[in-house]
């Protein structure tokens, strides 16, 4: 039987602000190949097609599960998780980008930290710091817990911003992660004690009104987390708070 | 910290004032514009009543440019620096209503054009020149093949720029926030958007002799 070959062509990039450039590589094929065992294989004889060496490939991963958002870059036009992503499901030509709303620190090393910001921005955890004890928390609902479980699957990948036409260099959009942390922080018993400054936050500068309705996000959230109810269920907060604004 | 420390941005409020502007008065005006043209298809003597009556109203030349003329400048302006803070990614993701963001910013752009031209030949040659806007007026306009596919191009783009912001709306202030919902609101956004549509080329139709 003929040996069949998987054609990875990746996008490089020496450092930061360095200029790119594509790189090809073939890799032979077995089945259930993931995008992280390509760049394994690439890794350990770094060659390109013809022969050439270079230099080995940098890239993140960590969990190799889908739960951790570090191998996300993108694939086949299509941002996504490395690990999750297979040959199989995706065919013999593999083209491998970093991802485009970050800075790009080596080939498909980027710099996240914006995602970090974004929840800063947004105070998105419970205040619960004090120094005496609080004793237990609140009890909440059966059917609330099944629907903040769902928004807790959140990993910060930032697919929902890579795919955002909102986020961009012209913007300071705050993206779908965040909007969606305020909403499951906002329904909680304890987070709710900071709910009116999430609000708030999201009424700042690049915040909820930046959303231009693509809907892009909850196509490319791979833990399916309803981003757009999440937009839609804040900006109803919004809209129910705006009289407050005239009670000073 | 409290949370009044946090400044709300102007652009929030813009934002919120551009998504309603877009519904009222603007939507309004374009609801009352569509039945005062469809007594077109009622004859010459409905028609020309009815632009007597229009022009007629008390501080007729105020409702226009607080209802009319300064919403749709904003609406219009702040709407291109709302297409300049996007970047469409159409190309690598295709879905629908990332489509819908593209034809949304794309008919808007169009919709600008036409409302210009439209509102020139229509209103701006009368307040200029004093020429009468009438029946035959339009008539005359319409006898031109190029204007006319101009208005329904146009037509095509108001209503489909109206009836996918109707439905933006309902999402941005919060109303449709279930996926079941939104399913509902563009069913009914969408008949309005047609519905118009068909209205005004019915309108359009029956100015020609």
């Amino acid at each position: 039987m003929e040996k069949k070959t998987v054609v990875v062509k990746i996008k490089r990039q020496e450092a930061l602000e360095a200029k790119p450039h594509w790189e090809e590589y073939h890799i032979p094929y077995r089945p259930y190949l993931n995008v992280i065992l390509l760049l394994q294989e690439i890794r350990k004889n770094p060659k390109t097609f013809d022969g050439t060496p270079t230099s080995p490939v940098a890239w993140e991963s960590s969990c190799l599960e889908e739960v951790c958002g570090i191998c996300t870059m993108v694939i086949n036009g299509r941002v996504r998780q490395a690990c999750s992503t297979l040959v199989d499901e995706i065919g013999m030509n593999v083209t491998i980008e970093p991802m485009r709303k970050f800075p790009v620190q080596r080939d498909l090393v980027v710099d996240r930290s914006f995602l970090f910001e974004t929840l800063k921005r947004v105070k998105a955890w419970s205040p619960i710091d004090g120094t005496h004890n609080l004793g237990p928390g609140p009890r909440i609902a059966s059917e609330e817990q099944q629907e903040n479980y769902w928004l807790s699957r959140c990993f910060s990948c930032g697919c929902c911003l890579d795919v955002c036409p909102q986020v961009n260099d012209r913007s300071d959009f705050i993206g779908a992660m965040a909007i969606n942390q305020v909403k499951m922080f906002n329904a909680h018993p304890i987070g709710k004690g900071l709910a009116k400054e999430r609000l708030r936050s999201l009424m700042a500068e690049g915040g909820i009104e930046d959303c231009g309705n693509a809907q892009n996000c909850v196509k490319a959230c791979p833990k399916e987390i309803p981003l757009v109810n999440s937009i839609a269920k804040i900006n109803r907060e919004i809209t129910l708070n705006l009289l407050d604004l005239l009670k000073k | 910290m409290d949370a009044n420390d946090i400044k709300i941005s102007p652009h929030f409020w813009l934002r919120r004032l551009h998504s309603l502007s877009g519904v009222f008065p603007i939507g309004a005006f374009l609801l009352e514009h569509m039945f005062s043209n469809a007594l077109i298809i009622k004859g010459p003597a409905a028609y020309n009543e009815q632009i007597a009556f229009l022009s007629g109203l008390p501080y007729v030349i105020w409702l226009e440019i607080f209802f009319i003329y300064l919403p749709i400048l904003f609406h219009a302006f702040y709407g291109f620096y709302v297409m300049f803070t996007g970047k469409s990614n159409l190309i690598w993701y295709p879905y629908p209503a990332n489509w819908m963001y593209f034809l949304q910013r794309a008919s808007g752009v169009i919709t600008f054009v036409y409302v210009f031209y439209h509102f020139y030949h229509t209103r701006g040659v009368n307040l200029l020149y004093g020429t009468e806007v009438s029946f035959a007026r339009m008539q005359e306009l319409m006898k031109n093949p190029a204007i006319f596919w101009f208005y329904i191009v146009g037509l095509l783009a108001v209503m489909f720029h109206f009836a996918n912001g109707l439905w933006g709306f309902f999402i941005s202030w919060g109303i449709t926030i279930g996926p079941k919902s939104r399913a509902v609101s563009g069913v009914l956004c969408a008949g309005l958007g047609i519905t118009l549509f068909v209205v005004g080329v019915n309108s359009l139709i029956h100015l020609i002799p």
